[in-house]
């Protein structure tokens, strides 16, 4: 599926989105003057220094945590709303798995508090876990299972309720660079297959640049968008396409954008 | 079910070693066992121990089998053991049920906690021993069954531990983990049962084991004051009126209720065992 995402709906607004944290001289501003929009069926990366605010931001369209000025509409909604009607499912950068759930059970979780019908849930729950090639592990507890099998059953999780959204908050910071390689086909894989919108926040720039079609490049704190670069490396991309000499360009307009951001703020 | 990691030799290894760990695990006892002896029995010689100070352990064996009119000191322990577990037993009920709620009760409301938490750390600091014997002889007189002010006695020092402990599995939630609870927009009730709840089980235990102990003392405690007539605490009280004539007696008595202890504890930790079988071991 290789559909051109900057054509379709917006699924995501956010306008002068500012965050503040705390009051006086602890005043924190995380995020200043904000304004992003993202497209239903988009990849679309969030990169930048630790602290520029991209977590935040995320959290800010999840309605874990609420602006302080501005508008953010998610689906055409409120991110209340939006949290309330459980239009996205998100990955936190630890697998956070329930230890005292087995895997089946930990995917099965959401499907449980969003009260879908139970017979269903058996065949979403393998559905997910094949599609992350973890079909043998359904009875295993979260320790039996490595750094990055744990993050594959956190997104079997994210998506067995079918969320039009998905959003990652740097879900392969944690794992080693073969692991992080392999979860990005396998993330594409999924994304290829299922169609949803995916945010993602990273600070790592292959990442950013392999996965997604734009890149969205943060300054530091106070965080700003600094420029969103557009990524026209084919899709479906492979193993090659890191290799490929457009790759390293477009890698290298990100880092140069950010080098720039990071020397105006010091 | 995965692949197996051994092949049938290791497996083979493997088997031997655990073997004999356990085999280390009966020597260690055997060892512990055999140094206490040796502490006591050299205890005795060294510093020229009467019998009345600190008995030889053959005097003890012997006292457990002494008959009596009602037959031998072993089966009259038992049987006043088994009475004392059982209010033991329904204090740890009582004040584990209690301790659970209160710290229920705390998680959900900050102010309630920082209301009554210092009056509930206050009223362990109080001494049990004297506020035992106004219980026993305050509630006899209310006509409760005898058994029930110890029962109280023995939750009095159950409950605290759970409290702590449940509000420490309770608090020990991550944010990550409560994030994801509302990102699916999780009620109130939902995040209790599917989180905070089974988050809470091994700090529940921990404070199980050390009021499944802690129910035992309790109970002996409440059978200390004048009055009452049966459980291992009132025959302590005989053992030690007649220690000069008997002292291997009192120290029968004192090892009947250890043994109580200990079981109790164990029958915990077992439960522990069956229940959290998802620790990484």
């Amino acid at each position: 599926m290789t559909t051109n995402p900057s054509s379709s709906t917006p699924i995501i607004e956010i306008r002068n989105v500012h965050k503040v944290f705390g009051s006086g001289p602890d005043r924190v501003v995380a995020l200043q003057d904000v304004n992003l929009t993202i497209h239903a069926g988009e990849f679309i990366s969030i990169v930048g220094p630790s602290g520029c605010g991209k977590s935040t931001l995320l959290r800010l369209i999840s309605d874990l945590l609420q602006a302080t000025q501005g508008e953010i509409r998610v689906n055409n909604k409120t991110p209340h709303q939006a949290r309330l009607d459980r239009d996205y499912g998100f990955v936190f950068q630890a697998p956070t798995l329930y230890e005292w759930r087995t895997v089946h059970r930990n995917v099965r979780l959401p499907l449980e508090v969003m009260q879908v019908e139970r017979s269903q849930w058996g065949e979403r729950v393998a559905k997910m876990l094949s599609m992350v090639g973890l079909d043998d592990f359904h009875n295993h507890y979260p320790w039996q299972l490595s750094g990055g099998m744990q993050q594959r059953v956190s997104i079997a999780r994210a998506l067995v309720f079918d969320p039009p959204m998905l959003l990652m908050d740097e879900p392969f910071g944690a794992l080693d660079e073969f692991t992080r390689e392999n979860m990005n086909l396998e993330l594409l894989r999924i994304w290829e297959q299922m169609g949803k919108t995916i945010v993602f926040v990273t600070h790592s720039i292959p990442e950013a640049v392999f996965l997604s079609s734009r890149v969205v490049v943060m300054s530091p704190r106070p965080g700003r968008i600094a420029s969103v670069v557009p990524i026209d490396l084919p899709y479906p991309r492979t193993f090659e396409t890191r290799e490929s000499e457009r790759y390293f360009e477009l890698m290298t307009e990100v880092r140069e954008t950010l080098k720039e951001e990071f020397t105006k703020a010091v | 079910m995965a692949e197996s990691l051994t092949s049938a030799p290791e497996q083979a290894l493997v088997g031997g070693v655990l073997a004999s760990s356990g085999l280390r695990k009966g020597l260690t006892i055997v060892g512990a066992l055999l140094a206490v002896i040796v502490v006591w029995e050299g205890s005795i010689a060294l510093f020229d121990l009467p019998e009345y100070k600190l008995p030889h352990l053959l005097t003890i064996l012997q006292a457990f089998v002494e008959p009596t009119p009602k037959g031998p000191v072993y089966q009259l322990l038992l049987r006043d053991a088994l009475y004392t577990g059982f209010e033991a037993v329904a204090g740890f009920l009582i004040g584990g049920v209690l301790g659970f709620l209160l710290a229920v009760l705390f998680i959900h409301s900050p102010l309630l906690e920082r209301g009554l938490l210092p009056y509930v750390i206050a009223s362990q600091t109080v001494p049990i021993i004297a506020v035992a014997p106004m219980v026993v002889v305050g509630m006899g007189q209310l006509g409760a069954p005898p058994w029930l002010s110890k029962a109280i006695i023995a939750a009095y020092l159950t409950f605290f531990p759970v409290t702590i402990n449940v509000l420490r599995g309770f608090t020990s939630v991550e944010r990550d983990a409560l994030d994801l609870m509302r990102s699916y927009a999780a009620t109130k009730a939902q995040i209790f049962f599917k989180l905070r709840l089974p988050a809470s089980v091994p700090y529940l235990f921990t404070a199980l084991k050390i009021s499944a102990t802690a129910s035992v003392i309790g109970a002996i405690i409440g059978e200390l004051p004048v009055g009452s007539t049966r459980g291992l605490g009132v025959q302590i009280v005989y053992g030690s009126q007649f220690n000069t004539f008997n002292p291997g007696f009192l120290w029968a008595t004192i090892i009947a209720a250890s043994l109580l202890g200990m079981a109790f504890y164990g029958v915990v930790a077992l439960a522990e065992r069956f229940l959290v079988r998802w620790r990484h071991p």
